[in-house]
């Protein structure tokens, strides 16, 4: 119930669960590889993140950053021929990147849920959405038909569905973009995973349901102790809902932080661009802050730290040094406001 | 100050009805949605007129008529005085048709991958039989991409370089209005950035008026000079951005505005809106709103409220009043 006590206290500063403290989710140096003939490309670079129970990693960066592929990683939903490369991924301490297919199936709605910008990718059209509930709580969770039943309509009710009683012989299609995403919050949940990863989970909708759909997912999460990894582009969800947010670049995590401190003072300059050119910072100022260029494709990465081309403050170590490591929150040898 | 688009009691209907056979064999009705209904409106020339609202509000509709890709069910539409719907001097409608231009939001679907992009660019000149020779080459330029990308195909450049090939074509034609519906949405914010000042720029230079469609009040707040909010086809309030960030009347804008996400909110949430958009097909009587609306009374269930002025602002609610008194109370 309520918000965690190990969330609270952490978010203070350091980038990390408090020590002793199992981790809900633990990625170690993660890398996914797309062979391809011209050369096998990184959509994921050495990602490494933990995550505490009960939660809300926000992951923000440009379309194509690896986002996505980092979270279907974690899921085992790689696309083939993208596969795991390197690093491991451990959930509650055990490690799930070697598991089979099969195991990998068991884990997927029962230890971790999903919830995706398209609702109908994770409902089956030809099931009643109650039958859709029953069965996912009846496999995972062990319990009768009639009990399955009867969760199944709590967990409607639970995520604000009207008359939830009446719209359990209901299909997919016969509620709003809304209402499915409802559902869907509702199946990736029912099994009480301790992990959902929802990526994009509102950006197909409207200001106000997504304004909805955020405060439901977070009072969710915090009343289940859920952690949740919150992919999407959109910085003011991120703002509104994560409790840390990680930053990706070209594959990379170039920031990560309590998401106070990222979006007041970033430290490394991608992110200090992303926030900058959000036009609810233009104070006034007939033109945008904006960051030059456009991020680079994964098989023409530049030397040295991916981000030079683009960067207001790259000096000739940035062009040729091995690219940086993450420390102290960010992947840059010349941080913003620390000078150089 | 004069108005260059004038639009007076502009109505859109969309028949959506079953197809004949299934209406006779199941006794359907015939179904009219109402996209944009009694829209009264003015853009001044040399300036940004945004219109905001959720899917489904009409934004679009209302774009398209304007250009004359849709013809409205009743009500006028006047650019520059003259009316497409009704003007019959080949010559008029010719040039009124190069004036205004459009600019879609997904810069991958509105640009035929099979054409280079010089062709995309020039087309609209083409089929006027206009003077094409260096036009392509000076407009790439002109969206900070280089002449020499005439040459390539839509496929071999990015979402915001497409986006600026889709802005140098809409710019061909010399237009004097440019409708551009969410030309950013399909962005990332940091492209988003570099269209939006090009786009400022090159109404500056070239003195150009904006329709400006988004879903994205930030975006809006930033570009418009007058901003009209949308809310099921119906204009509930319009107001400069200050104004209307400021002091907002009508309790659609306002829940809008809650409901956006703040930067600085950090974990808070605000009040969370209530309800969904209802179906556009069977919307509520009276006040479109009122079925999310906390001050609904019996009033507002039965009679629609018109659009009228208050101070800066002009709002459609019969309570306009009563409710900002009751909010300044209630922060004071
Ligand atoms: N050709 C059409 N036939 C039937 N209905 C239509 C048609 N075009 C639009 N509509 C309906 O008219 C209403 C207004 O549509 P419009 O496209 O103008 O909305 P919008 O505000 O642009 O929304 P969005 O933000 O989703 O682009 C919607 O209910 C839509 O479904
Ligand atoms: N099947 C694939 N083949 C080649 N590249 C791919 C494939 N799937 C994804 N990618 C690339 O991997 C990178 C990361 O993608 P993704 O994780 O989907 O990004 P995000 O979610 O951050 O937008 C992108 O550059 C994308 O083009
Ligand atoms: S390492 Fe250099 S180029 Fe890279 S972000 Fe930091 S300052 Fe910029
Ligand atoms: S007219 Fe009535 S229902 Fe409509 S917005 Fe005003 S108070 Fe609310
Ligand atoms: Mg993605
Ligand atoms: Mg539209």
């Amino acid at each position: 119930m309520a918000i965690s006590p190990v969330a609270e206290t952490e978010y203070k500063g350091s980038a990390q669960p408090e020590q002793g403290q199992q981790p809900t989710l633990s990625v170690r140096d993660l890398v996914v590889e797309i062979p391809t003939r011209r050369g096998v490309l990184r959509p994921v670079d050495r990602v490494s993140y933990d995550l505490a129970p009960g939660e809300i990693l926000g992951v923000v960066g440009e379309s194509g950053a690896g986002k996505s592929m980092t979270g279907n990683a974690v899921i085992g939903l790689l696309d083939r021929p993208a596969h795991i490369a390197g690093g491991e991924i451990l959930l509650n301490g055990k490690r799930i990147d070697n598991l089979s297919r099969r195991d990998m199936r068991k884990i997927r709605g029962k230890e971790i849920g999903m919830v995706f910008q398209d609702p109908l990718t994770s409902l089956n059209p030809l099931i009643p959405i109650g039958d859709q509930l029953a069965e996912t709580i009846e496999t995972h969770l062990n319990v009768s038909r009639t009990e399955a039943r009867k969760r199944a309509l709590a967990s409607l009710e639970e995520v604000g569905i009207p008359a939830a009683a009446e719209r359990l012989d209901s299909y997919p299609h016969e509620f709003s973009g809304g209402m499915r995403q409802r559902v869907v919050i509702a199946l990736a949940l029912c099994a009480e995973p301790s992990l959902v990863i929802a990526d994009e989970p509102t950006t197909a909708l409207d200001v106000s349901v997504q304004a909805q759909i955020i405060a439901l997912l977070k009072r969710l999460c915090r009343e289940h102790g859920t952690s949740v990894i919150l992919v999407t582009h959109d910085m003011g969800v991120i703002a509104e809902a994560a409790d840390r947010v990680a930053v990706m670049y070209a594959g990379k995590l170039v920031e990560i932080g309590p998401v106070r401190d990222v979006l007041t003072h970033p430290n490394h300059p991608y992110t200090d661009g992303l926030v900058g050119s959000m036009p609810a910072h233009s104070h006034g100022q007939a033109r945008l802050r904006q960051i030059p260029g456009a991020m680079p494709r994964l098989n023409a990465l530049p030397e040295g730290c991916a981000f030079h081309p683009r960067c207001p403050k790259a000096q000739e170590k940035c062009r040729h040094a091995p690219e940086p490591e993450l420390m102290n929150g960010a992947a840059c040898w010349f941080p913003v406001g620390e000078d150089a | 100050m004069s108005a260059m688009v004038t639009i007076r009691n502009l109505t859109r209907t969309f028949d959506v009805s079953k197809p004949w056979l299934n209406r006779v064999l199941e006794r359907l009705p015939r179904q009219k949605l109402t996209a944009v209904s009694d829209v009264t409106l003015e853009i001044e020339e040399k300036s940004v007129y945004a219109l905001v609202g959720e899917s489904g509000s009409g934004k679009s509709t209302i774009g398209k008529i304007l250009v004359g890709l849709l013809p409205p069910s009743s009500g006028e539409v006047r650019v520059e005085g003259v009316d497409l719907a009704t003007e019959t001097d080949p010559k008029v409608r010719e040039e009124l048709r190069s004036n205004i231009q459009m600019i879609f939001q997904d810069p991958y679907a509105s640009l035929n991958p099979r054409w280079r992009v010089k062709d995309v660019i020039v087309e609209p000149v083409k089929v006027r039989g206009g003077k094409t020779e260096g036009l392509a080459e000076k407009l790439l330029e002109q969206v900070g991409l280089s002449a020499e990308d005439a040459g390539k195909f839509p496929h071999q450049f990015s979402g915001g370089q497409r986006q600026r090939i889709c802005v140098a074509r809409a710019l061909a034609s010399n237009p004097r209005l440019i409708v551009c519906d969410e030309p950013t949405s399909a962005l990332d914010v940091s492209v988003q950035a570099q269209v939006l000042n090009l786009m400022s720029d090159l109404k500056d230079e070239l003195g150009l008026t904006y329709l400006f469609i988004s879903h994205d009040l930030t975006v809006v707040r930033h570009m418009a000079d007058r901003i009209g909010v949308l809310y099921l086809g119906q204009l509930v309030e319009e107001a400069d951005p200050e104004t209307l960030f400021e002091t907002p009347r009508h309790p659609y804008t306002q829940m809008l505005l809650a409901a956006a996400p703040k930067l600085d909110s950090f974990g808070e949430t605000e009040a969370v809106p209530q309800g969904e958009i209802p179906d556009p097909i069977n919307p509520p009587p009276g006040c479109v709103f009122n079925p999310r609306c906390p001050y609904a009374t019996e009033r507002c269930r039965i009679e629609r409220p018109e659009l009228r002025r208050m101070g800066e602002t002009r709002v459609a609610c019969h309570h306009a009043e009563e409710i900002a008194r009751k909010l300044s109370l209630e922060t004071a």
